[in-house]
This record gives C-alpha cells, structure tokens and sequence, in this order.
C-alpha cells in the first residue's frame, strides 16, 4: 500500500474526476432570488439590495422569461425610468445550464460567454437555482475537503499498535481479484498484534473477507472501514452501487448473482452475507437499488481480565 | 502429518515447501472459497482445484499451512508469489480432488 497519504500523481486526476462527477445541481445556489417580469426597477433595486446579488432571474410560476443585471438598474436609474417593468430592461435570450450537466461543462460555459451567472433549468424546463463563480468555488473546494479527507484517511495509521482504538478504511475496488482479501489480511494482523482470542479474530476475519468480496465481485467499488476500540470491533461495507433489488433473497443460503466466470474461481456460492453473520454479534444490512448497500457487522469484545497489580 | 509426506502419493510436486517441518493435523476439501472461510479448521491442508492467488488470502485468513492443487492444474506465477510472501506450502497432484482426499486420509491415519 502507498504509505504517503496523497500520490503526487492522482491528485490532478482527481480534481479531473471532480470536475465530472459533480454535477450542476450539486453546485448551484438553490436560494434562487427571482422577481416578476410586471415588477418595476425600483422594486428589483430594493430586492438587490436586500438579498445582496448583481443579477435577478425573471421567473412566473417556475418559467425563465429573462434576467436583469445590476448594468440594466444602472441604465434605469440614468434614464430615470424606475418605475417602468423589469420586462423592459430584461435581456430576453438567457444562456441557461440544465441541472444534471456535468460541472466541468458548467465551468466550460464561464469561457465560452461573456456572463457571470447562468440560471440552471431542470428537466422539465423550471428554473431551480443559478451557477456563479462563487457558488462553484465554494462547493468544490468544500468536496475537494472532503475528498482529501478521505483518502487521507485510508492511509491514517493508528498512533500506536495498541492505541486504545484504531481506525483504518480501505478501499475496495470493482473486479479487483488481485487484491482482493487484503483488507481482511491486514484486519487480521492488526488484530492479532493485539494479542485478540484467535477464535474472535477468526469470526472477524471472515466476516471482513466476505464483505470485501462482496465489494469486489457485486458492487461498482466501496470502502471497507474497520474500528477496533476497548469494547468492540466494528466492520463498515460501503458501497455506492447497484444495490440489491432483494436483501432477503441475497441473505439466503446459496443464493447468488455471480455469473459463471466468477463462479469459476470458487466465489458465487452464495454463502458469503449468511457466513459474515452468523460469524458477527450484529449484523445489519440496508440496501437500495441504485443507491448502493452498507453492511454494518459488530463483535462484541469480552471484558479485559483485570490486570495483575505490580509485585 | 509432515507436509513432505505429501510427495508419496504418486505424482505430486512440491512448488513451495512450506517452513521446515512444518505440520498439518488434517485437511479440507472444497471448490467454494466462502466454504472454506467458514469450515475448514486451522493448521489442515487445503485441497482443491482453485489454483489462483485467491485461494492463498483464504488459507491465510483461515490458518490454512498449505494447498494441494488437484488435476495439474497450472500454479501460476502470482500466486506462487503470495504463497511464498505468507509462508504456505503449495504441492501440486494429478490426482482429482476426490482421488487426492483418499490418498491425504490414508497419510493423516497413518501416523
Ligand atoms: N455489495 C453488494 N452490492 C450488490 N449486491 C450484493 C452486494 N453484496 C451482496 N450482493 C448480492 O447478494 C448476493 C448474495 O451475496 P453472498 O451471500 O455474499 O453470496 P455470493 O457473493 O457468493 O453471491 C450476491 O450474489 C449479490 O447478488
Ligand atoms: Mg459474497
């Protein structure tokens, strides 16, 4: 495994990845400040005003008629029409972003035109929230943080062997035979490092095998989380995809999915979700078709003997 | 039984000696890696025709000393490599998993 937290190498790529798995809707601001077309410019400049923004969309029951700016209040006030409809001094021919556009398209449109902010419509036409530049700075240095964070934290060690709780996630990845069982591999070390009941880290390791199978054989990739403290151990399967149409059918002994080359390996038998619970104090599994699944199973750790006092 | 015995039964190859003397006290036979996780018991052989690097993480994980790979089945390279990285024998037969499970008893018993 990489033992620096972040490669020098992926970083970029996964500003890159970023950039396409956002999605307008993830970086619009949803607070959509809108007037009526028969408002008057005085009305727009209170509105501005209050709501502190340089641009209104001109919106009637969810439909996009236009947009003024800050430069069209200018121009009323010079001209010292304020009183007429914003209708007037709209511009009509909007340039809008639809909300399941990708982010880096979004950002493509800040250099092919010459606005500052792009009124974002959904699939059925309505206006549902507005890009600018700030609202995208802010949501994307928010999931790079996030981002980071998390690949940091697949590479945190715990301060000690036996710091009193550890931590650690692993990264699963789709079709991934190679390395599949080595987060289970590396459960089972740092358990018997800490000196565990060989039986306790036999039924961990099992269950952490099956979930990581899972992960490689059946999801589109996830992480596998592993907590160990005084009281418990904990294994966390998360994964963001496909899901399972039928968590009881799957929890049945012998049911499978895996196709035939799969089987061919020896996984497939449909004993895996079965195994990993009957192996764990607490099992538990949500699932979603098309959301993904999360597996939660916990073992319980007896009390520690009481220590020997010093002779 | 010393794992070397496992040169007696006619055909089989030795592609990894496991540590020096080192023992198994029985065996499991099993196609199904989830099988294996759950069933066999520590310190046994592990027969079966999987002859890739995924049978190696089971075995480690279940405390498996080494694997006999029925019917000839070619051993290849990575997963000689993870054998060796975790100290498991690996012995290759001719012989089908029921043959080989036969020919291993007969071993075990007779001590
Ligand atoms: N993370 C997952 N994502 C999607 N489907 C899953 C996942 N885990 C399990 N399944 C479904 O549940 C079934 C049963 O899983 P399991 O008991 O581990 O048996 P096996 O992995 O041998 O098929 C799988 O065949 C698959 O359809
Ligand atoms: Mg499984």
């Amino acid at each position: 495994m990489n033992p620096i937290p972040i490669s020098a190498e992926q970083s970029p790529l996964l500003f890159l990845e970023l950039l396409y798995k956002l999605r307008v809707r993830d970086v619009m601001a949803r607070d959509l400040v809108t007037i009526r077309r028969d408002a008057t410019m005085r009305e727009l400049q209170r509105l501005m005003q209050a709501r502190r923004v340089s641009g209104v969309p001109v919106v009637e029951n969810g439909r996009l008629f236009g947009i003024v700016s800050i430069e069209d209040l200018l121009q009323a006030l010079d001209a010292q029409r304020m009183d007429e409809p914003v209708a007037n001094f709209m511009a009509a021919n909007v340039v809008t972003i639809e909300d399941d556009m990708p982010l880096a398209i979004a950002i493509s449109y800040f250099n092919k035109y010459e606005y500052r902010r792009f009124p974002v419509l959904n699939a059925r036409g309505e206006a549902v929230g507005i890009v600018t530049a700030r609202s995208i700075n802010t949501r994307l240095l928010v999931e790079l943080f996030r981002e980071l964070a998390r690949i940091e934290n697949q590479y945190v060690l715990p301060l000690s062997e036996n710091a009193s709780c550890y931590f650690q996630t692993f990264r699963v990845a789709r079709s991934d035979f190679e390395n599949a069982g080595s987060a289970a591999t590396e459960i089972k070390n740092v358990l018997q490092k800490r000196g565990l009941d060989p039986k306790l880290i036999r039924r961990v390791a099992i269950a952490a095998y099956e979930l990581e199978m899972n992960l490689v054989v059946h999801s589109d990739g996830g992480t596998l989380t592993f907590r160990a403290d005084e009281g418990e151990i904990q294994l966390i399967a998360k994964d963001q995809g496909p899901g399972i149409a039928d968590v009881d059918l799957a929890m049945q002994e012998g049911w499978t999915t895996a196709n035939d080359w799969v089987k061919s390996l020896g996984f497939g038998a449909g004993m895996g979700l079965p195994n990993a619970k009957r192996v764990s104090d607490e099992f538990h599994i949500a699932s979603e078709l098309g959301k993904g699944t999360t597996v939660t199973v916990r073992d319980v750790l007896p009390p520690r003997p009481l220590q020997k006092p010093p002779a | 039984m010393k794992l070397d015995r496992l040169l007696d039964i006619p055909g089989t190859e030795c592609l990894l000696p496991a540590p020096a003397g080192a023992e198994v006290s029985g065996a499991f036979t099993s196609d199904l890696l989830s099988d294996v996780m759950a069933h066999a018991a520590e310190n046994s052989l592990l027969i079966t025709i999987q002859a890739h690097q995924n049978a190696i993480a089971v075995a480690t994980l279940v405390g498996i000393r080494a694997i006999l790979a029925c019917s000839s089945r070619p051993i290849p390279a990575d997963m000689l490599a993870a054998a060796r990285k975790e100290g498991l024998g690996l012995y290759c037969t001719p012989l089908n998993q029921f043959d080989a499970s036969v020919a291993v008893a007969r071993l075990l018993a007779d001590r």
